[in-house]
């Protein structure tokens, strides 16, 4: 049983249909990459699976049940999260803040409006693990708006991370991150726990190819190919339609 | 470094570093302190200033519950009133009718009243902009203004209502013409609310708070219930607000429609501007500031005081609170030379300056 799958899941805007159609299968542990080029309804795609927008037409299936009217909150404590492509952070708290606040909601203790907050040893433990993990702890105590882009990319995975999913969606992880903050992403990006499914959304091919062992390609909001790295970049359709243009620059 | 590779005795040191830090947060700064044991001290040092200081208590009070929905859910309201109005009749209305004769039983009674009309008007407020939610808390407050006008029969209409008895407290303290047992009340009230407040802030479900206010989106994306967050928040305040406004019932054993006018709300909002939201002790400065202001100019210009109180408002909202905020730094930087902590950390990190209008 694949642990993600959407049947012919469909979006329209008004007239303009942004996904059509599509049946999207995830494998439990799967490194899987979701290509395409600009307005090929990527992030529709992912907002759908996330719960931010409400497909018009078709069904979402996580592990076997189907999600499609479940809401996003109820998502990520079914074993899904995400990041953003924008970074969506919480700027005024810090990162040791924003991770415990996660920590918290997982363990279900979010509600509890007594106990002062970093009183619990478990929940102290991890958020350090997490700090570690994703190499935040020299700014763990800075706000979060003060701390350099790449820092901030980490903290948005870092996020999504400790709601520790079974499946993660990755928005663009690299976009605009600058060189030398890239290979601190990648490495962290690539650390990521075997047992989580990952579906990465990227625009960067040397990242795609060098991380995901699968890969799907979306055009015109329809999957058009589906296969192995090798197949897709055989493939002679995706190199017309898309990757030609891109690997030859 | 990955975590597999971190054992656990490298791993314990970070941890309690991380578990100081997230505690410091919610200790009590020598400030905090010393803003208690003066606020009490004033019983003692002010005597004949009782009245308006047991006014200004329940006015901190009140703004104390709008700065937990603006200052820490980004909830703006210009309808505050309802609650205050609704709590100050409901107290009013038992003490005159001998249904509960205890002060601090029907305050509190007052304040759960508040807050279950605060809980089922919750779900009209969490939806829409900032403008949406002004205009929805102040039409619920005006509707209520007009349904106590409508039903004079009880509640005395525009006359107010006459002939609320409070019966002494605990049996023994009554309330007097000069304020001094309403003072010692209200201000012993305004802390013990302030002191359930705190809490609630620096609790886990207060820091979601803080991340609900700031990004709605990636709140729900972590798994955080953004709406009954909100729903809860606001509830709480509407019942912090009932409280304050029956205890302006109880200390004058009066209330009048004006409970519900859009000023008593709109008052608030200068209270929150003058005192910044955000760190809990806004509502509070802001109303000490207020109402002194207030009264001095009053004496100075009977006629025209609010043209002065208008102007301090301008001047204030253009100087801009962080400008103010870098002469405190720079001050508190001088005092933290000779080893004293003048202002809380809070009011340098997490203060953010009023969404005000």
């Amino acid at each position: 049983m694949p642990i993600l799958e959407t049947i012919r899941l469909e979006k329209r805007f008004g007239g303009i249909t942004a996904n059509h159609d599509v049946n999207l299968v995830v494998e439990k542990g799967a490194r899987h990459a979701l290509i395409g080029p600009n307005g090929a309804g990527k992030t529709t795609l992912i907002n759908m699976l996330t719960g931010v927008l409400k497909p018009t037409a078709g069904r979402i299936m996580l592990e076997g049940r189907d999600i499609t009217d479940v809401v996003p909150h109820e998502r990520v404590r079914l074993g899904m999260a995400r990041t953003f492509q924008i970074n969506q952070l919480f700027l005024d708290l810090t990162p040791l803040e924003s991770i415990g606040l996660v920590v918290s909601e997982r363990l279900g203790l979010g509600a509890d409006w007594w106990r002062v907050v970093g009183t619990r040893s478990s929940v102290t433990d991890e958020i350090v693990e997490v700090v570690e993990r994703f190499r935040l702890t020299d700014v763990m105590h800075e706000r979060t708006a003060r701390l350099p882009y790449g820092k901030q990319r980490l903290l948005e995975i870092a996020l999504a991370f400790t709601c520790r999913p079974r499946v993660l969606l990755l928005d663009e992880p690299a976009a605009g991150v600058p060189e030398a903050e890239r290979h601190e992403l990648l490495a962290t990006i690539e650390a990521l726990p075997a047992e989580v499914t990952v579906l990465l959304i990227e625009h960067d091919m040397d990242l795609v190819f060098s991380f995901a062992d699968r890969i799907s390609v979306l055009v015109n909001g329809s999957l058009f190919v589906d296969g192995a790295p090798e197949e897709v970049a055989r493939d002679p359709r995706v190199k017309a339609v898309y990757l030609g243009e891109e690997l030859d620059a | 470094m990955t975590v597999n590779t971190l054992n656990a005795k490298n791993l314990a040191a970070p941890a309690a570093n991380v578990s100081a830090y997230l505690k410091s947060r919610a200790r009590w700064s020598p400030f905090e302190i010393a803003f208690w044991v003066f606020a009490f001290a004033t019983i003692w040092l002010f005597p004949g200033k009782h009245l308006i200081l047991k006014d200004t208590a329940i006015l901190a009070l009140f703004a104390l519950s709008l700065d937990l929905i603006l200052g820490y859910a980004g909830i703006i309201s210009l309808g505050q009133a309802a609650f205050f109005g609704l709590a100050g009749y409901f107290a009013g209305l038992v003490a005159k009718y001998g249904i509960v004769n205890e002060p601090v039983v029907a305050l509190v009674l007052s304040g759960v009243v508040a807050a279950a009309l605060g809980f089922a008007t919750s779900f009209l407020v969490l939806r829409g902009s900032d403008l949406t939610r002004l205009m929805v808390t102040l039409g619920v407050s005006l509707m209520l203004g007009e349904v106590a006008n409508r039903y004079s029969n009880i509640t005395g209409g525009a006359d107010g209502l006459q002939g609320v008895d409070i019966e002494p407290l605990f049996g023994r303290f009554r309330f007097d013409l000069y304020g001094h047992n309403g003072y010692v009340y209200c201000l012993s009230v305004l802390f013990v609310c302030f002191v359930i407040v705190r809490r609630i802030v620096y609790s886990p479900f207060g820091l979601s708070l803080r991340a609900v206010k700031g990004n709605p989106l990636r709140a729900a994306a972590i798994g955080i219930p953004v709406k009954w967050r909100l729903v809860a928040i606001y509830t709480v305040s509407a019942g912090i607000a009932g409280i304050a406004g029956a205890l302006l019932t109880q200390t004058t054993a009066f209330c009048s429609l004006d409970v519900f006018s859009l000023e008593r709300s709109a008052d608030l909002l200068l209270v929150l501007i003058i005192g910044g939201t955000g760190y809990l002790y806004g509502g509070l400065i802001g109303a000490v500031i207020y109402k002194f202001l207030q009264d001095w100019i009053a004496n100075l210009t009977p006629q025209y005081w609010q043209f002065w109180i208008g102007l301090v408002l301008v001047v204030l909202v253009l100087i801009g609170r962080d400008r103010m905020r870098n002469w405190i730094g720079t001050v508190r930087g001088a005092v933290a030379g000779v080893g004293v902590r003048l202002l809380p950390r809070s009011i340098t990190l997490g203060g953010a300056a009023p969404d005000g209008p």
